[in-house]
């Protein structure tokens, strides 16, 4: 058998079902791997004490029958989730110290199915980033390197250390958030699955906020099935989060039937982007193919307004982020930087507790909103949002799901792409569509780079049908046979 | 639109956020290139398009009214950087 | 029109006031922290009113309901669809860095209130709309020398804030509007007007003009939380704009603060940013839509209103305007002098009317006290009246009666049972009182024979004081007249 902290998240519980090793077990193997993995800085805070009492814990209920759906799973938690009594930085400086004396209602539904919580997981600053270089806490590195090279490249972002934590086999399984492909973009530069959710299916309460109308929690996993099982226990209804929609949160694993037969898959025609590289094009056609193989019919479409996707979406998230993160002012937790004044407290703790692209956010985002500026700017992002969402609604009409690359390009080394803000933004080109419009999107690993880099292909569902979406992505991932392993991997 | 290095102090000063002078004229060109960047939605005609802030299709949801919570100081000033006899302390405001 | 003669000529004062008002609930506009006056410090403070990060705001159906309420009482146009924004700036007891008000689409829109002006005139001041928001903290300058405390107990608590049009032309206008709100407000149950505990407050626009004149620069004063003291600061305000534009000089838009110790207002000193508020419809609700059948729902459930209500009471009772205007205030009141007037099979209503403001509200007022604690309820001021009817006690005793009661707490009758003073009546008992009067009186007499009217009045004064008040003066004139003539 493999050594148990590389088993993913459905033969783990398999496992203990069985008893063949108990929760406890299973967790130490984890917190070794982590204590392993130091050197790609994908955590913030280890939390090994916790992890093991949460799995005693999780061995006793066992025994008494009682079994969650993630009974006795050892998790990584991105730093975005307040965890009660744990830190929580968010990456960044100016939460020096914040200790949340509540827990995410996410986190909760994960420990309330069984769940143990290995650490708090690094990340770009306030989830700002997609290259996990805008940390308070330092880069993260990819635990995958070009063949023959050893020059780190970035895990993506900005869920980047969940992502580096999974794919280097120390959890099988952490939460991301995903704004603007933040889950989804670091799968593919991982080799993992990364699924956001409809927007509404997770509850946001506890999770520090980037920008509330597009943020959603999900998982990062090694498999479509993992993400399915994960996905079940995160989901649900929560009074505390008014955008949290009142729907039955099914059972996605039973969704995974294999069977695409007859399914509807759009291709649309403006994800094939000047540029672009082939591998990542000749990879679209193998998804398609493999979709074809399997029974599904493709059907080109058009989603005409793309293109505007990726500058409107450079609007509203900063607009919100801007008032989001006013509330970091020093006076309540966190950094403060003395003052003389109450304005010189405010100016030298915000200027100093947050990191460049923070800051370059909220000044963009407190320009679209002034005065003079808020209806070329945040109200024309807005209407081109709804037309965003509309190209969508069309779409769906005629087709059942929607297959695009992840993203335009594979991991890239640290150090590049950082002096162009802009640069650095379109790796999200792909992704941020589905958060403008609140649809569900999953990557799969499906390929290697002629360099040896792993490659993801996304799956957008309809609004809270992420059960269609992730029999397609089941589909694609059994197609793709994706078995290749990171450089580094924990404990080798 | 072109964001200088006064335009810079305003939104830093609204925002709350030191930028030091050195780096204003660095920023402006920062903010400029962004912009630019995002008025490329200039091209697509809007008019008559409602502007959208949630996807959310539903009612906002309302509470009871009912007291539920509160009564926790303790876990409200337990992060306070300074606090004195259960208040949140600040330098001081000349109103 | 009332004007202010200036040593240019003459002034109008043009004022708007937009009025803070609490809505009466138990818990907070987003979260579930109780809204009760006076408690230690952050000791109603959730974790979503202190900021913490992910805290998210859930709508309290309450304050929806109430505001709905309010502008339905105040005449006023219901939005259907209304929508929380933020309104961006920093301040240490506005936890979220933004306060959630409504901006573009306020809950109510246009209505109006009606003045009753103390000269018995009326006058109707526009209601330009009406829109829900949360308090901010309150902010303690003056614990500390160099350090300001924050309590958040009333960060949250929801608030209604109601803006009035410029319609108001003097300070005795503001004053009766802001008594009109009030009584409206406390008639709906919506806000307790207790301006002293700061459930309500208002920012005061004014500004002045030559008749005729375009409107001129506004100051908007912040910090009024009495009746006088507005009426205070817009004199106040009124005079020094005068003075200024008179000497040459010109009034600047700005917020300034009044000051209740010296009855003046000032400029704030922390430095005016220009203000930049970056309202947004915020992304962590959605926009509030109300069902119109509800809301016809709740019209339907209104109480009777103070205007109705002295409608009413002025067709119905043949009240004065002035009279009903008093009585209808407030809701207890009205109901006080209704019950009076319904009990003891009906009684007169002119004659209860002048009880209840006359001798009741005298004695609440040396009392410092709510009709609720007084000691005589209506059914016991009814007794009284009905003993007065019946003639069992003279006007004059009555009104001793009345102290006696509200000093025992005691019935009218058993007061008059126990202290002797039921009136006398009876022919020979007051025609032996008179005779002896007529008797004593010799010279009197001679001078009312000889024409002087007036004596009959003394013999009156004469004789209530020989029966100790209690000789029914109707006999007593008739007895008078027959035995002098």
């Amino acid at each position: 058998m493999a050594r148990l902290n590389e088993l993913t998240i459905a033969v783990a519980r398999d496992g203990l079902a069985k008893g063949d090793f108990s929760a406890k077990e299973l967790t130490e193997a984890s917190v070794a791997a982590m204590e392993s993995v130091r050197p790609l800085n994908a955590f913030i805070t280890e939390t090994p004490e916790r992890a093991l009492d949460m799995a005693q814990a999780s061995d006793a209920r066992r025994a008494k029958g009682d079994v969650g759906v993630l009974e006795g799973i050892p998790l990584a938690i991105k730093d975005l989730f307040c965890t009660e009594g744990v830190l929580t930085t968010a990456g960044s400086h100016i939460l020096d110290g914040f200790i949340p004396p509540y827990e995410s209602s996410v986190t909760a539904n994960l420990w309330r199915a069984g769940a143990a919580m290995l650490g708090k997981t690094n990340m770009d600053e306030f989830a700002m980033g997609s290259s996990n270089t805008t940390s308070y806490y330092g880069n993260v590195e990819n635990p995958w390197r070009r063949q023959g090279e050893n020059r780190p490249l970035v895990p993506g972002g900005s869920s980047g250390g969940s992502a580096a934590a999974v794919a280097a086999r120390c959890a099988p399984g952490a939460t991301g958030t995903d704004t603007g492909g933040s889950i989804r973009q670091p799968a593919s530069f991982t080799g993992l699955v990364g699924l956001k959710p409809t927007y509404g299916r997770c509850s946001r309460w506890g999770i520090v906020a980037f920008a509330s109308s597009l943020d959603q929690a999900g998982p990062l996993t090694r498999t479509v099935r993992d993400s399915a099982i994960m996905l079940r226990a995160m989901a649900g209804h929560d009074p505390k989060d008014s955008t949290s929609v009142d729907t039955p949160v099914p059972d996605y694993e039973a969704a995974l039937s294999g069977d695409v037969r007859g399914l509807r898959i759009g291709i649309p025609k403006e994800y094939r982007m000047e540029g672009m590289p082939g591998e990542i094009e000749t990879l679209w056609r193998d998804g398609i193919k493999w979709l074809e193989a399997a029974g599904a019919i493709t059907v080109d479409i058009s989603l005409p307004h793309t293109k505007y996707a990726l500058p409107a979406y450079y609007i509203v998230a900063p607009a919100e982020a801007s008032s989001n993160l006013a509330r970091y002012d020093g006076v309540r937790y966190g950094l403060r930087v003395p003052g003389a004044t109450l304005d010189e407290m405010y100016e030298a703790t915000r200027g100093e507790g947050f990191g460049a692209e923070v800051k370059r956010r909220v000044m963009i985002g407190t320009y679209v909103l002034s005065a003079g500026y808020y209806d070329a700017y945040y109200n024309k992002a807005r209407r081109v949002r709804a037309l965003i969402l509309r190209d969508f609604t069309e779409a769906f009409e005629n087709v059942d799901a929607i297959l695009t690359p992840t993203a335009p390009s594979a991991a890239f080394a640290i150090g590049e792409r950082m002096d162009d803000p802009i640069a650095m933004y379109l790796n999200d080109i792909f992704t941020v569509p589905a958060n403008l419009s609140g649809l569900p999107g999953i990557s799969v690993p499906a390929a290697l780079t002629g360099d040896g880099l792993p490659l993801g292909l996304q799956v957008i569902g309809r609004a809270f049908d992420e059960e269609t979406m992730l029999r397609v992505a089941g589909v694609l991932e059994d197609a793709a046979g994706f078995d290749a392993e990171p450089a580094f991997v924990a404990g080798r | 639109m072109a964001v200088d290095k006064s335009t810079v102090a305003h939104i830093a000063k609204l925002a709350c956020i030191r930028i030091p002078e050195a780096q204003q004229e660095a920023l402006a060109g920062e903010l400029n290139s962004i912009l630019g960047w995002v008025e490329q939605l200039g091209e697509l005609d809007t008019q008559g398009i409602a502007p959208m802030t949630s996807v959310v299709e539903m009612r906002l949801p309302k509470r009871v009214d009912a007291v539920t919570d509160g009564d926790c100081r303790d876990k409200v000033i337990a992060n306070a950087p300074e606090s004195a006899h259960g208040f949140f302390s600040v330098p001081k405001v000349v109103e | 029109m009332s004007l202010v003669q200036g040593k240019t000529g003459e002034w109008e004062v043009v004022i708007g006031l937009e009025v803070h008002a609490q809505v009466i609930a138990e818990s907070k506009l987003f979260s579930g922290a109780a809204t009760a006056f006076g408690a230690e410090p952050n000791t109603q403070v959730s974790l979503v009113d202190a900021a913490m990060p992910g805290m998210l705001p859930v709508l309290n159906e309450k304050s929806i309901e109430q505001a709905v309420k309010t502008g339905l009482g105040l005449n006023a146009q219901i939005n259907l669809t209304s929508v929380f924004e933020r309104k961006n700036y920093f301040y240490p007891d506005l936890p979220q860095g933004y306060q959630i008000s409504q901006y573009l689409q306020p809950i109510v829109g246009e209505g109006v209130v009606t003045l009753d002006l103390p000269d018995g005139a009326v006058k109707e001041v526009g209601i330009e709309r009406l829109h829900l928001e949360q308090d901010a903290g309150k902010s303690l300058h003056d614990q500390h020398p160099t350090a300001t405390y924050i309590d958040l107990n009333r960060s949250g608590v929801t608030l209604m804030e109601i803006v009035s049009k410029p319609d108001m032309r003097s300070a005795e206008e503001v004053g009766a509007y802001l008594e009109k709100l009030r009584s409206i407000l406390r008639y709906l149950g919506t806000c307790s007007g207790n301006m002293e505990e700061g459930s309500m407050r208002c920012d005061v626009n004014v500004s002045v003009r030559h008749p005729g004149e375009d409107l001129g620069t506004r100051t908007e004063t912040k910090n009024v939380n009495s009746i006088r003291f507005a009426k205070q600061a817009i004199e106040h305000e009124a005079k020094r704009q005068i003075a200024l534009i008179e000497d040459g000089g010109k009034v600047t838009q700005e917020t300034r603060l009044f000051d209740p110790d010296r009855g003046v207002t000032r400029a704030m000193r922390s430095k005016e940013e220009a203000h930049d508020y970056r309202y947004f419809p915020d992304p962590d609700l959605l926009p509030v839509v109300l069902d119109p059948d509800w809301v016809a729902e709740l019209k339907r459930g209104l109480p009777e209103l103070p205007d109705a209500k002295k409608a009413r009471f002025t067709a119905d009772f043949g009240l004065s305007a002035y009279d009903a205007g008093v009585l209808v205030a407030e809701q207890e009141t009205a109901a006080y002098f209704e019950t009076v007037v319904a009990g003891g099979g009906g009684r007169d209503a002119k004659q209860a009317a002048n009880w209840v403001t006359g001798a009741l509200f005298g004695a609440l007022n040396r009392g410092g006290m709510e009709i609720g604690a007084a000691p005589i309820d209506a059914d016991k001021l009814g007794g009284l009246l009905d003993l007065l009817e019946a003639g069992t006690i003279s006007g004059r005793i009555a009104k001793d009666v009345f102290d006696a009661m509200w000093e025992s707490g005691k019935d009218a009758a058993t007061v008059v049972e126990e202290k002797g003073l039921k009136q006398i009546s009876d022919s020979g008992a007051i025609e032996a009182i008179v005779d002896h009067a007529i008797a004593d009186n010799p010279g009197q007499v001679e001078q009312f024979k000889s024409g002087n009217d007036k004596v009959l009045g003394w013999f009156v004064g004469q004789i209530m004081k020989a029966s100790q008040g209690k000789a029914n003066p109707g006999m007593v004139n008739q007895l008078l007249r027959k035995k002098l003539t």
